[in-house]
């Protein structure tokens, strides 16, 4: 079984909070909670769950953007998160980001040029004069008009301006990238075509993706396999089309019944759940999805379940799913 | 919310402290003492033995961080001693004596800025980009641009010299000693109130609650009544440490020049006479005094608006 | 619009934000009242520099059978009491306040900008020594301090140069580390964090020109200020030191004749004015100019 090209293992992040009236208590919000996962090669790994679950923070930790507060990132078998220095720097290269906000994530100074010129510089790669013709070979690929490079992003639309982040993050010929919701402030429209083209660029290159968004459809659409997130945990990963068509744990399948289906010959059963997503300052204890389930049972307020694998490829953190 | 009172007032002390030391040092640096400064007569410099006399009396030989300790010791008791210049009185008998002088400036100050300034801001407000909006933009910018002092000797000329309406200086004989003093002292808070209450009315007026009162069917009256005046015109207190450190700066000029014998009067003549007590105690005077104005604003704005907390998180 | 099918996306023009020179300088024109300003700088500055040629007198030089005279033909501006020209007085005069101004603003950018800066992207214990000096300046009133290190120091142009420096430059410090604190927080920055950018970069490449325009914004509105806090400071006899000439000292020095010879007060004190006026509607028009979206 070859090694995954990325792989996480208990990976954790969480942030002191101070609250109280004499700010007394400091408490801890856990945004990223023992999540172990992998991603193979050329393959598309979707993460989903509501807003505040943790998978935004999940991208950005595993990218050290946040520091890990512990446990390890593996990108072929080196844990990233022990590197530092120029080795640190240096394999920074194989991994970047996408981010939400196509245009905040482009710095409003510079020129398009300018942007995408950046990791070269950082890095030291190729000659002035090449790094130029590389700006166009890149502006070419993601279908942005050739004299956008004297441009600043606020001339551009919202998609073009995502198709320029797309431009930065493919200079440093990197394996693996992190796409964090880069279609949730798009028209519709334009969302079509921008996961169109990160689907050509990805079998093009030979790129791994995670993809993160909360609509299930869109990530359906884009991954091999998909990931569910609540609360910072990560609680059913598998195949796309099992998530989808039969998923296992609680939390997932009243996600799933949640979408929309246009054909209205098709009869679903809507699963709702009651209360809302408790704050993630306050989390439940055992399994932090047992105040809103449907099957909990006494021992679920205590034991926080582990990850069973109930079908080949196919993982539950539930004690009775 | 208790924690952050108690640390606002420990960081008060701390600056007092600090203050205190630097002015201190400062004082001590400069060459020659207070006595050089004085003289028996017209043609006689103080003796140089009555001189060490005098600095031996006033604990002026001893070492330097002694004499600040004692300072401190003192200035706890809020005993700072006597004055240099203004020989036989205590510095508080001075603050008590001329106090009531600067705090009726500044209080006849205060009272027109907020008619003015507010005044003329609400009008802005209310008939934006009309002659009245233009015409409070052009007092702020004549606020803004000429300095109080330069306003209050233009005022002496054109009002006392050339046309002889109102006297030149003085105070305490006829209310007509009051026009010009607060019209020159005003120009700093006329402009912060008139900036302040024109752009906070207006936001309050575009925003999305008075948008809807009025779409309720709330008469524009109402509306003004009800939601903009309240919601504009509570930020205010945001400004009231800014106007008191500009007063403050204000009055050594104002009163200066229209011979008010008030503490910044008083604080001029000891800065030209190196009146160390003086000097020292006005200064930490005026220090704690808009300190404490930033604190008690921090906290009413606090009280007032349930938006604001003082609770940090991370 | 576009064909669903096609990446090649048409574009769609966008009003543009620029930052080049050019288009900075033909947003600045548009707004007459700081051309107006500009142009009455400029015009002094051109009287300060050639003041030599220009003044029809030494400032210093002293003719007593002239003293106290109003306008004449020999003295067009009138002639104080040591028999001083005071047209002349007022050309050299704009030296000072020039020299004061400006060279104060550019001490206190030199001073603060690094100040603010490694504070905001440093943080942690650094950061928290830089901002409670910060609180303890700023506790006492501003002028209040000028005075104190005016006293300490004794009057004279570099003293005050000196003091506005101790003293001002905590405001540009603080401007910078708040603008440096949001652009931390930025995904540009942190894009930049991910393809490796270390510290120094980010730095050279988003900082300096993310915060130019606030700094530059402030330096401008800053030059009425120095000029005020000089015109006080020698008004109250701590500034410039006669026989330089200063307009606030020239204000200060005749306050005394005021009844006798005021021709003395209005000219210095109108000059004084004006060029704060002037100043301030050119800061204005730069702060408009370079970024059109910030309103006040």
């Amino acid at each position: 079984m070859p090694e995954p090209l990325l792989r996480t293992e208990n990976l954790v992040k969480s942030f002191p909070v101070r609250k109280g009236f004499f700010a007394q208590k400091k408490l801890r919000l856990l945004a990223v909670d023992r999540v172990s996962l992998q991603i193979n090669e050329g393959e598309t790994l979707g993460m989903v769950g509501e807003s505040g679950c943790g998978k935004t923070t999940l991208g950005l930790t595993i990218m050290r953007l946040y520091e890990p507060t512990s446990g390890a990132v593996y990108i072929s078998g080196k844990n990233f998160a022990n590197l530092s220095g120029s080795e640190l720097t240096a394999t920074r290269r194989q991994l970047q980001m996408i981010f939400q906000d196509p245009f905040a994530s482009l710095d409003p100074r510079l020129t398009v040029d300018e942007i995408i010129r950046e990791p070269m510089n950082i890095h030291g790669l190729y000659t002035p004069k090449e790094r130029g013709e590389e700006v166009q070979r890149l502006l070419e690929i993601t279908g942005l008009p050739a004299d956008s490079a004297q441009r600043f992003p606020s001339e551009f639309s919202g998609g073009q301006q995502q198709r320029i982040g797309i431009a930065r993050a493919l200079a440093l010929n990197p394996k693996i990238l992190i796409c964090d919701e880069p279609v949730s402030a798009l028209d519709v429209s334009v969302q079509a075509q921008i996961l169109n083209l990160l689907r050509e660029l990805q079998s093009q290159y030979q790129l791994t993706y995670m993809f993160i968004s909360h609509n299930i459809a869109v990530t359906a659409f884009m991954s091999q396999r998909i990931g569910v997130m609540y609360l910072g945990k990560l609680v059913e990963i598998g195949p796309s089309k099992t998530i989808v068509s039969k998923p296992l744990h609680p939390y997932t399948q009243a996600l799933i019944s949640a979408v929309p289906e246009p054909d209205p010959d098709i009869k679903r059963k809507r699963r709702s759940l009651t209360g809302d997503v408790p704050s993630p300052i306050d989390r439940p204890t055992g399994c932090p999805f047992h105040p809103r389930c449907p099957i909990a049972r006494d021992n679920c307020k205590v034991e926080d379940p582990e990850q069973r694998e109930l079908a080949p490829g196919h993982f539950v953190s539930c004690h009775y799913a | 919310m208790g924690r952050y009172i108690l640390m606002r007032l420990a960081g008060l002390v701390g600056v007092l402290l600090a203050v205190s030391f630097i002015t201190f040092m400062l004082m001590k640096a400069v060459p020659g003492g207070p006595f050089d400064m004085m003289a028996v007569n017209a043609s006689q410099m103080i003796p140089e033995e009555v001189k060490q006399i005098l600095n031996k009396k006033f604990g002026l030989d001893r070492p330097v961080m002694e004499q600040y300790i004692k300072f401190l010791g003192n200035a706890v008791k809020l005993d700072f001693g006597y004055s240099f210049y203004y020989t036989g009185r205590t510095i508080v008998q001075i603050f008590r004596d001329q106090w009531k002088y600067s705090i009726q400036l500044g209080l006849l100050t205060i009272t027109y800025s907020i008619i003015v300034g507010m005044g003329l801001g609400l009008l802005a407000a209310i008939k934006q980009n009309t002659f009245w909006d233009h015409f409070g933009t052009g007092v702020s910018l004549f606020c803004l641009a000429m300095p109080s002092f330069v306003f209050a000797v233009l005022l002496q000329i054109i009002f006392s010299v050339k046309l002889g309406w109102l006297p030149t200086s003085g105070w305490g004989d006829s209310p007509s000693q009051w026009i010009m003093p607060v019209l020159a002292n005003s120009l700093g808070p006329v402009l912060i109130l008139q900036r302040f209450t024109r752009s906070s009315m207006a936001d309050v007026m575009r925003s999305n609650y008075v948008r809807t009162a009025r779409a309720k069917g709330m008469s524009e009256r109402r509306v003004m009544l009800v939601h903009v005046f309240k919601n504009a015109l509570t930020p205010i207190i945001t400004v009231g440490g800014p106007m008191l450190a500009g007063l403050v700066t204000g009055s050594f000029f104002v009163e200066s020049i229209f011979r008010i014998p008030g503490v910044g009067y008083f604080m001029v003549s000891g800065i030209a006479n190196r009146d160390y007590p003086l000097i020292m105690a006005t200064t930490l005077l005026w220090t704690a005094l808009i300190s404490i104005t930033f604190l008690i604003s921090d906290l009413l704005y606090a009280a007032v608006d349930p938006r604001v907390t003082y609770v940090k998180e991370k | 619009m576009t064909s669903t099918d096609n990446n090649k996306v048409a574009k769609i023009p966008k009003p543009k934000m620029s930052s080049s020179l050019e288009k900075i300088w033909s947003r600045f024109q548009r707004n007459k009242i700081a051309m107006v300003a500009l142009g009455f700088i400029i015009f002094e500055v051109l009287m300060a520099v050639f003041a030599p040629f220009i003044a029809p007198y030494d400032p210093l030089y002293t003719d007593y059978a002239a003293a106290y005279q109003g306008p004449t033909k020999a003295h067009w501006l009138g002639a104080d009491d040591l028999g001083r020209d005071v047209l002349s007085r007022i050309i050299y005069g704009a030296r000072v306040s020039y020299a004061v101004g400006v060279l104060s603003q550019i001490f206190v950018v030199i001073i603060g900008l690094p100040i603010g800066a490694i504070t905001g992207l440093v943080g942690g214990k650094l950061d928290y020594i830089i901002m409670r000096i910060i609180d303890i300046l700023s506790s006492v009133p501003g002028l209040l301090l000028y005075i104190l290190l005016m006293v300490a120091l004794g009057a004279g142009l570099f003293n005050m140069l000196l003091a506005m420096s101790i003293t001002g430059w905590i405001g540009i410090a603080r401007l910078v580390r708040g603008q440096v604190l949001s652009i931390k927080q930025t995904d540009y920055v942190r894009a930049a964090r991910a393809m490796g950018g270390n510290t120094k970069h980010i730095f050279f490449t988003h900082l300096i020109r993310n915060t130019s325009t606030p700094v530059i914004v402030s330096m401008a509105l800053g030059v009425p200020g120095a000029m005020f806090a000089e015109a006080g400071l020698s008004f109250l006899g701590l500034g410039i030191a006669p026989p330089t000439a200063s307009w606030g000292q020239m204000i200060g020095l005749y306050q005394g004749l005021l009844r006798t010879s005021p021709h003395l007060l209005i000219f210095p004190a109108v000059v004084l004015a004006v060029t704060m006026l002037a100043w301030t509607l050119l800061g204005d028009g730069v702060r408009d100019a370079l970024d059109p979206n910030i309103r006040s």
